[in-house]
């Protein structure tokens, strides 16, 4: 495969020098850790030899936690206490939840996002998501013999906001250092990619167990470019175990089940649906708790009529994403299938007739994604080496907007926008001397802010009194590389600035999330305080090579006094990481920081300009 | 090659037009496959995967700049708003203008689309649907084609101008219809 080479001097990294770094596959169902070692993408397995770790957490009375297969298990036993499927909660409020009424949960509606009663009082998603990732960071870091540097999170395409904030606060509660949140989809493509040396239009079908994404991706030359995204952010595997559930229910005319019989039904129907990937029928025969005999036999055909719907639900997004990218299914040169639930026959069925071609089930459909974000976390930590230089273009996948008057929605950026990205517009006051302005951000396509989601509400104080439509307030949209949206707001009329500049959130704060971190260092009987103490003389460290990299690779662009003041600054930096004070290495780094400013700005400046000057040599 | 040579100076590299920044003439018809690679090429060096590892304002910076880079190729890539933005930069806001006065004949042509529209909509009818977006495609490459004549060798901003608001029509229908075609999806 031709690949893009942009020399980057004095980059190369030593082997000594390999720094940490792993993919985490947080999915409704299972998650996974993988890593790049020798150059090789590999899944980490836990101390039993298993790479699957069930996205399943236990709570007890007395302050144990227990995550995983064990947890699992226990699904049926204590069913309020065993939290399954929490991805399905990530940034949701209760009105925003399906099936409440079969989840054996009791739920309590918070603002911004609903919370578990558990036996260890109510947990908000983001816990219970981060005592998964706690679980997935102790294993790689057992595994790899020393603290992470970072991590990249795969979350779906289809996440909004709310639910990615979620999930990177959720990793910073587990104690991880977030490179990137990377979508489910684009990591599958990089690592298919990569692996096939593939050039051209490709979509990835990616069906987990609570989401759905379809994403268009144009391959060339080493750039992995997201032409558009589309979705169902609640439709998953669950949904067909949901099916098969109310199936046994009315074959075996049951009334409704008390929670364990509950929680062994789902199990049941689970097992039939996965089994049936295999076979042509299944038989169900279990006793539940008051005596009732199941006794049944499902059919794939008709496992397959009664999902039907599902898997039809699938192909709307998927005609959507493709005329979003004003392509038509003949263009597409691949279909790659990712998540558990594309093993069902059915589905693989359906997508094969819509695309026209067979599609590509070569990769292990539940692996694929961890390795494509450990791929990408290799490449953040600044593990490049020469032959992994491709470049990854992602986009948003839902409009980001504003509430006008008569609860309409202004769009300020629209979806399958190109990341990062920034928009402006300018409005104006309604009254003759108004002194403030509502600003209510929202997300999503219709046309009224009571069908899209509400992301963060605040004021913008302090505009001169005018008359009616004299002022000018510009609202600033800035969403960065993880898809995370800032806003800011200014009045540009006057002379006098009112701003102001919100990270919508969804019911955490920075205090929570202070927390939670250390409650879950309290259970994991780890030392936050030595932790802190390593992170910080990591980062140091980083930071160190990266500085002196940067010197060694255009320190020409300092005059001696600009560089004698870095080098100093320096010096000051690695004696405070010999130290135990964490407080005088953050300072530290601060300071560094703080002094080549200038320096960064004027590199960055100068490999754009390598940039350019590349194509006019070219071309010569 | 010398580093500086035939580059822009460094102060106006941020605030230099995009067509600049992408190294293309300034004008309508352009090498849409140099604005690709050379896309890529910017990106290669400014986008935050390439800083990840770096310290915080490197990271800021580099988020500008792709940001800068993502904006100008958005502009650039699609006919019309690199149209718009041609008009932009020689001073005519073609959105402010309040002369909106059509050519009668092309306002026959919008009512017949638009009948065409609802009846396809109300009949469910995808094939229709399929046909008027068909139409549209035509009415957009002989409005380009028109532009470019209008923009690169004629000079004349005003008729421009005129042609960039009738393909803002077009543009809009051709977003109703993709609306239409969910509907009958969903």
């Amino acid at each position: 495969m031709a690949l893009l080479q942009i020399a980057e001097p004095g980059e190369s990294t030593a082997p000594h020098q390999h720094r940490l770094a792993v993919g985490i596959d947080l999915g409704t169902t299972n998650s996974l850790v993988a890593t790049v070692r020798n150059s090789v993408p590999v899944v980490l397995n836990d101390d039993k030899g298993r790479a699957l770790l069930p996205s399943v957490v236990r709570y007890f009375a007395d302050g144990r936690t227990v995550v995983g297969h064990a947890a699992q298990a226990a699904q049926a036993q204590d069913p309020r206490n065993t939290i399954a499927s929490v991805k399905r909660f990530m940034g949701r409020g209760l009105a925003d939840v399906a099936h409440v009424e079969s989840m054996p949960y009791v739920f309590e509606d918070a603002p911004g996002m609903v919370r578990l009663r558990t036996a260890q009082g109510a947990k908000s998603p983001v816990e219970v998501s981060a005592d998964i990732l706690r679980t997935l960071r102790e294993r790689a870091e057992a595994s790899l013999g020393g603290p992470l540097t970072g991590a990249v999170i795969t979350v779906p395409a289809y996440f909004d906001d709310a639910q990615r904030q979620a999930t990177k606060d959720a990793a910073r509660v587990a104690g991880l250092e977030v490179l990137r949140l990377l979508n489910e989809p684009t990591a599958a493509a990089i690592a298919y990619g990569l692996d096939n040396a593939s050039e051209g239009i490709y979509a990835v079908y990616d069906l987990g167990g609570g989401t759905f994404d379809i994403s268009i991706l144009k391959l060339s030359r080493g750039v992995f470019e997201v032409l558009a995204t589309s979705g169902d952010a609640a439709l998953g595997g669950d949904d067909f175990d949901h099916r098969v559930y109310c199936w046994l229910i009315e074959a075996s005319r049951i009334g409704p089940p008390g929670l364990e019989d509950m929680r062994t039904l789902y199990m049941e129907a689970r097992r039939a649906k996965e089994v049936l990937s295999a076979q042509d029928a299944v038989h169900i025969g279990l006793k539940l708790s008051g005596g009732e005999e199941i006794d049944v036999t499902l059919t794939r055909d008709a496992f397959a009529d009664m999902t039907k719907k599902l898997v039809e639900k699938t192909l709307a997004p998927t005609r959507k994403a493709l005329r979003d990218a004003g392509l038509s299914p003949e263009e597409v040169k691949g279909v790659v299938m990712v998540g558990g639930a594309t093993r069902m026959p059915h589905v693989q069925r359906a997508v094969g007739e819509f695309f026209g071609q067979e599609p590509l089930t070569n990769l292990d459909p539940d692996k694929v994604v961890a390795i494509g974000a450990a791929i990408q976390a290799n490449v953040l930590a600044g593990n490049r080496s020469a032959d992994e230089d491709w470049l990854l273009l992602d986009v948003i996948p839902l409009s980001l907007g504003l509430e006008t008057m008569g609860g309409l929605v202004e769009k300020i950026i629209p979806r399958n926008s190109t990341i990062p990205t920034a928009r402006a517009q300018e409005f104006t006051t309604f009254k003759d001397g108004q002194t403030a302005m509502a600003i209510h951000v929202v997300q999503g396509e219709r046309e009224r802010v009571s069908d899209c989601r509400s992301l963060a509400r605040f004021e913008l104080r302090g505009i001169p009194p005018m008359v009616a439509g004299a002022a000018r307030i510009r609202v600033s949209f800035q969403v960065d590389a993880d898809g995370l949206l800032s806003v800011s707001a200014r009045e540009m009329g006057t002379g006098i600035e009112a701003r102001i500049e919100v990270k919508p959130s969804y019911g955490l704060g920075d205090d929570e999330v202070t927390r939670m971190l250390r409650e879950g260092f309290e259970h994991a009987q780890e030392d936050m305080s030595a932790r802190a103490l390593a992170e910080q003389r990591v980062e140091a460290q980083r930071l160190g090579e990266a500085t002196r990299a940067a010197l060694a690779a255009d320190g020409d662009l300092l005059d001696p006094a600009e560089r004698a003041a870095i080098d100093a600054v320096l010096v000051d930096l690695a004696k405070a990481a010999a130290g135990e004070d964490t407080p005088a290495i953050k300072k530290a780094i601060d300071v560094l920081g703080r002094s080549t400013d200038e320096f960064a700005a004027r590199r960055m400046n100068r490999s754009i300009q390598r940039a350019l000057a590349g194509r006019s040599v070219e071309s010569l | 090659m010398s580093e500086s040579a035939g580059l822009l100076p460094e102060a106006d590299l941020f605030s230099s037009d995009h067509f600049a920044l992408f190294g293309l003439p300034r004008r309508f018809e352009i090498d849409e496959r140099a604005l690709e690679s050379r896309y890529h090429e910017l990106q290669s060096a400014a986008h935050p995967d390439r800083h990840a590892h770096r310290a915080e304002q490197e990271r800021r910076l580099s988020m500008q700049w792709a940001t800068r880079i993502n904006e100008g190729y958005r502009l650039l890539r699609a006919p019309l708003s690199r149209a718009r933005y041609l008009l932009e930069l020689e001073g005519i806001d073609v959105g402010a203008e309040n002369n909106t006065a059509m050519p009668a004949d092309f306002l026959m042509q919008q009512m017949e689309w638009r009948e065409a529209l609802d009846e396809a909509r109300d009949a469910r009818d995808v094939d229709a649907l399929d046909a008027l977006a068909r139409n549209l495609r035509q009415a957009r490459r002989d409005a380009e084609a028109l532009l470019a004549r209008q923009l690169d060798v004629e000079h004349d901003n005003a008729a421009a101008a005129a042609t960039v608001r009738r393909m803002m029509f077009i543009a809009k229908l051709g977003e109703d219809i993709a609306e239409a075609h969910e509907t009958l999806e969903n």
